[in-house]
This record gives structure tokens, C-alpha cells and sequence, in this order.
């Protein structure tokens, strides 16, 4: 009979109690696998990673009373330990509020060493699976035996395929209360082996087992003579490693740092993802696309002969090229290609959804570009895995888009490598990671466009005219005067003989952008681009005036990214709402009061004041004349310091 | 070779991590407890810059109440270390003369807590790598490796980022700061064992050795100076032991031992029944005492 079996006392190593030294040496060179586990509650995970760190010793004897205490408190074994009490205790922490995205958890045996990434929590859950699976090169997918294939299964091993997880073990878990049925597993592999195929995954392998009895959990149970295949922890210590795969394949070393002590030394320091690196090697440095050879590999113990992926080291070269953060060191024969545009599979991590247009940054490796989703391809129903057609991506959300960057990226497919291919999108406001992406190919733009050299410069353009380029961005509410006082000002600097040009609703709305609405994701739009088409102007010259609500800081500073630093002159035109709404010189407050014009801005969309304006312009305490006159002052003389 | 051990994975990864915060943090530091983890922690920032010394300084948030043992390796280890060293102590803990045999909690709030707020902010750190480890509790198990505080250090568990793959996001606002973890993953066996087979020098106190000491409390502590207060009753006694954990020597408990070479005390960690966390004294409230101290801005 197998009744739930820890034993009751902590069971010490027995080489460990007999030659210490032997032990030391034998546990230097275990190996490192990190796998994850997917499944809820109900299906028994907490019960068998317990299971796993208490048969692997992990488990102090304190912690066994703590927990022999808990069992006897909150557990559903009785007078048994409950297993599952060990890595659970996440309700108190729900209850203090506390977000869990992903526990990591510890074993090790003989042979490896284990982190195990524990995904709890069902709201979240695609943003917490992802997280976890992105470092795990295992899954262990947990299904009942009682209740077979269900939707959650699926979606965890949808979830675990993207993420590129190409060791997949399906633990068909509580055999102990279908008898240890034989038929019972097999029918559920079968069903399993087609939905696989289904997904394109190439392989798994199926185990039956129980968290509850230990049943092929540590070792082979007696209880399933049927069963030919490895035991849960015996499968995972002997799975081949990705880090192994990753050795064979031509050498990358994204640059983290430049090491320079002093003039004698300069050393390119990054984490080897691919392949191996010996002294002599020809390496190239990607994109610039010059080549030299390797000098040293450089450690503080001794220089070393060799290094290889996953290894963190630090290189010489034998020439002086350029080279610094964000440059890949690699293989000079088969180097990673660079390019700046993209189709990707997104996973949306932010609270805010994600709006195409609106400018993101986006770190891979080193790299950090700025980068904007040009557009959602469609999107993926995580359950059903249809495609959907999309505009706006929510949290959890996953799509297939494409992307655009300001600058040309170092990558390799996803599907070739994890390093340089997986990328996160990070708002450029509050700085949190909003986005996930994995890169599957470049667009064409990337690799075919180079640009055109041209003669005529823009520091050319702007001599011409006898003026320094300038984008002069007004914002602030509907009717707080910014066409108003931007007239002004146009007509001062035309006194002066200076260049300039005026682009405001009146003449983009009707024309460039008639095709866009009020939407979040069309105000984005609109303000992607205006700042293109002033971003032109200024290229050839022109002093630009732009008066529109732009109410969102994003854009603005988006905007603001695509020119010169200095360039970019934002007025905020600070005016009360109810001062605003008192003049309401087109009677659009009004409309919008009756319900008549949805997502105005102030009264049911939100306007974001700029934090560090150039100029803030009060009306309430200066006339359209008197700021006209002052802001004609400031940008032809350069300063901008905040009028307080 | 091409198979690399875990000691050189867990070694390349914090190495890494230690890279990207430099490569992107203004103006980083590392906290320096002088503790195993610290000394393994700061083993690493040396093999991650070699030739160079680790372009930041070490900061002791110190509570006048170590060890002696341990004041003196701080010393030595800055020096071999090539780091500027910076020791704090909260000014008005020393006014007040908090110490932990009148103050309890306070002790720990006003030294620790307060000194490391006090440091920060005094040097305008931006980034701060500290040796905590997943495996040490429970709570710490979901630990990012970039912990991310908002200004005034609060730590709001709503607000941590996703960290994916090993990209990690160190932006930030001014006066946000972040602190970080680069041994997340490390347990406490792989530390004795990179300690081993690297020769990390630590405090001697982690060996075995006859010393005197007091038992209180169930606790088993160390007379380590004259400042120590005997109760009616108690006496000092000499024993052999050593100390799993490092702190203010009134407040650690000491575990009697025979281990005199890292062997021997791997192999009783291995052999023993207890987890290390036990020694502590601040860790005998409640499970939740860890989470609240972490809000408050301690480690």
C-alpha cells in the first residue's frame, strides 16, 4: 500500500557522514538545470516540488517542525506532513497585497544542482508564466490523472513552447487514485501527443506519478513496473543541457562593459552566450563589421585557454577597433545580422495597454533602442490559441506585430537564441517593463534600406537661413490659447526674417491625418506624426510651431527623442479647467459636457501636464501678447529655463 | 570542457548582474556586512572588473556591536579589494547610546535600518548590491534580483518589475533608487563551497574554536568584549563553537562545534538538523517579520 510516505526525520547524506573530501569533490562538479512547473493548487504541484526538495534533503529539521506544526494546523493530510505547505504560505502574502510573480525554489542532488521557477496565482498567470519560463530550459507540465487535458493545460504548454522551453515533461500526477492505471496514462499521453503536434512541439516525455506517495517522483516506483521510462528526478538529471547546445553553436559575447583600468588595458567584458572563444579566434565586432583576433581571455586567477557559453569573461583584442556596450563580439565567419525592423510575438506585461505609434524603449542584451510597434499583426487567444485581430494589446495579452527601431539592433531569431533574440519594452515614463517580446524575423526595411548619404546637410539647410533649427511644441487644454499665442509668435519671427511654419489642427487633421479619430491609440498616431513631419522641417531648416492638445507625456516625449537634444522647445500653456471651459471658444466644452464629443480631453480623457517644461506659460497671470513676446525671446536666445 | 559546473554558472550569472548595474546605475555601492555571503559577494565584484578594482565603494552600515574579528577582515578585505571603504554609523544612535541590551528592536532599527537609510541618501547611491539569497526564508523565495525602491527607499511590492530572461531594467527616477541581488540564486551550501574551492577569506569566527561564552535565551552567545552585560546568575563559560551567521555579537547565537577547517563545517552544515536563519535573533517574531523589515528599508 503506498500511504503518503515522509519519512519522519531529516535523513543526512550518507557519503557526505563518511569522506567529506569525497563529497566536496563529487558536488564541484555537478551541473545546473532550471526548470519550471506549471499547474494549479488542484493538481498537486505544490505537493510534489515539496515532495522534491524534501526526498533531495533540502529540508532543514527546523523547518520540518515548523512545518509538522502548519500540517497539523492548516494541512489536509491529517497526522501527516503536508508536503504542500512547504512552498505554499502565498495566501498570507496575497492578503498583505503582496504581487508574486514567480518563486524560486532549491535542490540538489549528487549529479545537478536545481532552480526551480514556481508560477502560483491565476489572475496573473500568463505574465508570471512567462517570467518563469524565460530562464527555464525544462517544464514540468502537471496534469491530474483523474481529469486529464484540460484548457489550463494546454495554455501552460502553448505558454512554454513560445518561451522556447524544448524540454517538455508531462507528469500525470495522482496515479495513486486511479490505481496506477496503465490505460488511464496512456490514454491521457495519447491525447496529449496530439495536441503537441498541434502546437509544433517536437517531443516530450510522459511520467506517472504521485507527489503525495513519492511514486516514480525520486525513484522507480514498484507500484508501475509498467512504466519504462525514467522517474521524475532521474529524467531531470540527465537531460541534456541548453548550455551544452549552446557551446556547439558560433561564438557570441554581447559587450556589457569596457574595462579600463588605465592606458595599458582595454578589455571588452560581457557573458559568452554562444559557442567558445579561444586566444587567436577572429572575432568580429557587430555592427560596425570590423574584424580583429582575440588576445587574451583575461580572469583573475590566470589568463585562460578557453571559455565558453555562460561563461562571464573578459577579452582583449589585438587590435584597437571600436567597440563598446551594446556591440556584439562574434564569430567573424558567422556573425548575427542587424537590423531595425522586426516581426515579433509580444507578451503585454503593463497595466496600461499597449498603443502602436507610442514610443517604447527596448533593451536586448546590452542594446537599449527606442522602438515603436508599427502594427498588431493579431492577436493570440491563450486558451483556444485562435488568432484575433487586434488594435491595442491588453495585460496578458500576446500578439504577433511588427516593430520599428530608431536604431539598427544586433539579434538572432528567438527561436536560435534566447540572449539575442528576447527583448522587454520599457515605458519611457515610469520606467516599468510593460512588454515582453521574441523576435522571429527581420522586416525588410531593416536589411535593404541604408541611408541615402546627403550632400546638402541640415546644419547646411539651417545656414542657409541664418537660424538654428527648432521645434517649438505648444501644449496644454482645448482653448487654453495655444493657436492664439503660437500665431503671435509666427508672425514675430516672420518680422524678424527668420523661417518658420505653423502645423496645427486645422491643417493636419483635415489633410495628413483625416483618417484618424479621438482613440488613445489615434492620439498616439497623431503625434507620431506630426513630430515626423516637423522633424523634417527642422531638417531643412525651419523654425516649427506646433499647437496641439498632445495630451499625453509619452508622445511629447517621444517627440522630443527624434530630434537633436536642445531642439525641442516644449511650451506648456497652463491654464485652469474651468478657465478653459468659461472661454470655450469653439463651444466644444459644451458638446462635450452634453455627452455629445466622447474622450475629451479634461473631461472624460486625461490631460498630463509637462513635469519639466522650457517654458510654462500662466495665463492667468500673462497676456497672449506678453508670452508671445517672451517665448520669441527665449528660443532665439537659447534659454530655457522655466518661467515660474 | 564544455559542460560548466553550478558554482560557474551561479559564478558567471552574479557576475553579470554586477556588469549591468555598473554599466547602468550613476552611482553604485556595494553593502559589505562582512558576512560569508559578503565575502563571496565581493570576491565576485573583484573577478568581474580584474584587472581594474571594482569601480565602487564598499559601505559598512556598522552598529559599533560586531565582532571584533569582524571589524578587523573589513579592514583587510577593502585594501586587497583596492576599494574605497565607507563606514556609517547613525549619529544619533551613537548620541542616544543604543545598544542591544537596552533597546531590543530599536537596536536594529536605528543602526541598521536607519544607518543604511542615512547612507544612501548622505552619498546620493542610486544602486546598492547586498548579499541576500532566496533559499535564507520562505518570503524571499519570489526576491527579484533588482529590488526597486521609490524615493525615501519605500519598498512597494506592487510596483517590482518582471525580470525576464537575464535583461534586466535598472532605469529609474531621480531619487528612485534600486537594490540588488546578485547572489538570488546561490544557497547556502553553494556558498561554503565557492568559499572552498576558492579560497575566499571570511572571519575566523566560521571556524570552530574554544571561546567564551554566556548562554541565554536558548541562544548560545559569545563574550566578545567588556561591554557585555552578565545577568544575575550567568557566568562565562569557555566552549567550542563557531557561528553559521555574523551580526551584532550580542544578538547572534553561536552553535557549539568541532569543524575547524571549511570541510569539517560543510560537512556539519550538511549533517545538522537546523537552518541557518535559526542563529538570528531578529528572525524570532513572526514569518512575516522578514517582509516588514524589508519595507522599512532593511535587507
Amino acid at each position: 500500500m503506498n500511504a503518503p510516505t515522509p519519512p519522519a526525520s531529516y535523513r543526512p547524506d550518507e557519503l557526505a557522514a563518511r569522506d567529506i573530501e569525497a563529497y566536496l569533490r563529487q558536488h564541484e562538479s555537478k551541473t545546473l538545470l532550471r526548470f519550471l512547473t506549471c499547474g494549479s493548487v488542484d493538481d498537486g504541484k505544490s505537493t510534489l516540488i515539496g515532495r522534491l526538495l524534501h526526498d533531495t534533503r533540502a529540508i532543514f529539521a527546523d523547518q520540518l517542525d515548523a512545518l509538522r506544526d502548519d500540517s497539523r494546523r492548516h494541512g489536509t493530510q491529517g497526522e501527516a506532513i503536508d508536503l504542500a505547505l512547504l512552498v505554499d504560505g502565498l495566501a498570507a502574502e496575497r492578503e498583505q497585497g503582496i504581487t508574486i510573480d514567480v518563486a524560486y525554489r532549491f535542490f540538489s542532488t549528487e549529479r545537478r544542482k536545481f532552480i526551480v521557477a514556481d508560477t502560483p496565482g491565476h489572475e496573473q498567470y500568463t505574465r508570471n508564466m512567462v517570467t518563469g519560463a524565460s530562464t527555464a530550459e525544462l517544464a514540468v507540465i502537471l496534469v491530474d490523472a483523474k481529469r486529464g487535458i484540460l484548457t489550463q493545460t494546454r495554455r501552460h504548454s502553448f505558454l512554454a513552447h513560445l518561451l522556447g522551453i524544448r524540454h517538455l515533461v508531462l507528469a500525470v500526477n495522482k496515479m495513486d487514485l486511479v490505481g496506477f492505471d496503465r490505460a488511464a496514462f496512456d490514454a491521457i499521453v495519447a491525447d496529449y501527443r496530439a495536441f503537441a503536434a498541434s502546437i509544433g512541439m517536437a517531443d516530450f516525455t510522459p511520467v506517472p506519478l504521485s507527489g503525495l506517495t513519492g511514486d516514480n517522483v525520486v525513484e522507480r516506483s514498484a507500484a508501475m513496473p509498467w512504466h519504462e521510462g525514467p522517474a521524475l528526478l532521474e529524467h531531470l538529471e540527465t537531460v541534456e543541457l541548453d548550455q551544452a547546445r549552446e557551446a556547439a553553436r558560433p561564438f557570441r559575447m554581447p559587450v556589457q562593459w569596457v574595462n579600463r583600468p588605465d592606458a595599458g588595458f582595454r578589455g571588452f567584458s560581457g557573458l559568452i552566450t554562444a559557442g567558445s572563444v579561444e586566444p587567436g579566434d577572429p572575432v568580429r565586432v557587430v555592427p560596425s563589421g570590423r574584424t580583429t583576433r582575440v588576445a587574451r581571455i583575461v580572469t583573475m586567477g590566470s589568463d585562460l585557454p578557453r571559455a565558453v557559453a555562460e561563461q562571464s569573461v573578459t577579452l582583449t583584442l589585438a587590435d584597437e577597433v571600436d567597440c563598446s556596450r551594446g556591440d556584439v563580439l562574434a564569430a567573424a565567419d558567422a556573425p548575427p545580422q542587424a537590423a531595425d525592423a522586426f516581426e515579433a510575438t509580444l507578451v503585454w506585461l503593463g497595466e496600461e495597454p499597449l498603443l502602436p505609434g507610442r514610443a517604447y524603449l527596448l533593451k536586448l542584451g546590452a542594446q537599449t533602442v527606442s522602438a515603436q510597434v508599427a502594427e498588431i499583426k493579431h492577436a493570440i487567444d491563450v486558451n483556444t490559441l485562435a488568432e484575433l485581430p487586434a488594435r491595442v494589446l491588453e495585460l496578458n495579452g500576446i500578439a504577433a506585430a511588427s516593430l520599428t527601431t530608431d536604431r539598427p539592433l544586433v539579434f538572432e531569431p528567438y527561436a536560435e537564441s534566447r540572449d539575442l533574440g528576447g527583448f522587454i519594452l520599457i515605458d519611457r515614463l515610469s520606467n516599468a517593463t510593460v512588454g515582453a517580446g521574441m523576435i522571429r524575423f527581420a522586416l525588410r526595411r531593416g536589411t535593404n534600406i541604408h541611408w541615402q548619404a546627403i550632400d546638402v546637410t541640415r546644419a547646411a539647410h539651417a545656414a542657409q537661413k541664418n537660424q538654428e533649427p527648432r521645434l517649438v511644441w505648444f501644449t496644454g487644454l482645448s482653448g487654453a490659447g495655444k493657436s492664439t499665442i503660437a500665431n503671435l509668435v509666427e508672425k514675430k519671427l516672420h518680422a524678424l526674417g527668420k523661417h518658420s511654419f505653423l502645423l496645427d489642427g486645422d491643417n493636419v487633421r483635415h489633410g495628413l491625418n483625416r483618417d484618424l479619430g479621438f482613440s488613445d491609440a489615434d492620439r498616439v498616431e497623431n503625434i507620431r506624426r506630426v513630430g515626423e513631419v516637423a522633424k523634417l522641417m527642422t531638417d531643412a531648416g525651419l523654425i516649427v510651431l506646433t499647437a496641439f492638445i498632445s495630451p499625453f507625456r509619452a508622445e511629447r516625449e517621444m517627440v522630443r527623442a527624434m530630434l537633436p537634444a536642445g531642439e525641442f522647445v516644449e511650451i506648456f500653456v497652463d491654464t485652469p479647467l474651468a478657465d478653459a471651459e468659461t472661454r470655450d471658444p469653439k463651444g466644444l466644452y459644451r458638446k462635450a459636457r452634453a455627452g455629445e464629443l466622447p474622450r475629451f480631453t479634461g473631461i472624460d480623457s486625461p490631460y498630463e501636464p509637462p513635469e519639466r517644461p522650457e517654458i510654462r506659460i500662466d495665463t492667468t497671470a500673462m497676456g497672449a501678447e506678453e508670452a508671445a513676446e517672451l517665448i520669441v525671446e527665449r528660443v532665439l536666445g537659447g534659454e530655457w529655463f522655466p518661467v515660474v | 570542457m564544455t559542460a560548466l559546473t553550478h558554482l560557474q554558472r551561479l559564478e558567471a550569472e552574479s557576475i553579470h548582474v554586477m556588469r549591468e548595474v555598473v554599466a547602468e546605475a550613476e552611482r553604485p555601492v556595494m553593502l559589505y556586512s562582512i558576512g560569508k555571503d559578503s565575502a563571496v559577494m565581493l570576491h565576485l565584484a573583484r573577478k568581474a572588473f580584474f584587472p581594474a578594482a571594482p569601480p565602487f565603494p564598499l559601505l559598512h552600515v556598522d552598529t559599533t556591536w560586531k565582532f571584533r574579528a569582524m571589524y578587523e577582515l573589513r579592514e583587510r578585505a577593502a585594501r586587497e579589494g583596492g576599494m574605497e571603504l565607507i563606514v556609517h554609523r547613525n549619529p544619533d544612535a551613537e548620541a542616544r547610546g543604543i545598544n542591544p541590551f537596552d533597546h531590543g528592536a530599536l537596536h536594529t532599527d536605528l543602526w541598521k535600518t536607519e544607518g543604511l537609510r542615512q547612507a544612501l541618501d548622505l552619498h546620493g547611491f542610486d544602486a546598492a548590491f547586498g548579499g541576500a539569497r532566496r533559499d535564507e526564508e520562505k518570503s524571499r523565495a519570489k526576491e527579484r534580483v533588482f529590488s526597486f525602491r521609490a524615493a525615501g527607499h519605500r519598498w512597494d511590492p506592487k510596483n517590482q518589475r518582471p525580470e525576464l530572461w537575464r535583461v534586466y531594467n535598472a532605469r529609474k527616477r531621480e531619487g528612485e533608487s534600486i537594490r540588488v541581488f546578485p547572489l538570488s540564486n546561490w544557497t547556502e551550501l553553494d556558498i561554503w563551497q565557492y568559499i572552498h574551492a576558492e579560497a575566499v577569506p571570511i572571519v575566523p569566527l566560521y571556524l570552530a574554536a574554544p571561546r567564551p561564552t554566556v548562554e541565554r535565551d536558548g541562544l548560545l552567545l559569545m563574550v566578545d568584549d567588556e561591554r557585555f552585560r552578565l545577568r544575575p546568575g550567568e557566568i562565562t563559560k569557555q566552549r567550542s563553537i563557531r557561528f553559521r551567521t555574523l551580526g551584532c555579537y550580542p544578538l547572534t547565537g553561536a552553535v557549539e562545534s568541532r569543524a575547524t577547517t571549511l570541510p569539517e563545517v560543510i560537512q556539519e552544515m550538511l549533517l545538522t538538523t537546523t537552518s541557518e536563519r535559526q542563529g538570528r535573533a531578529i528572525d524570532h517574531d513572526q514569518s512575516a517579520s522578514m517582509e516588514k523589515k524589508k519595507r522599512e528599508g532593511y535587507f
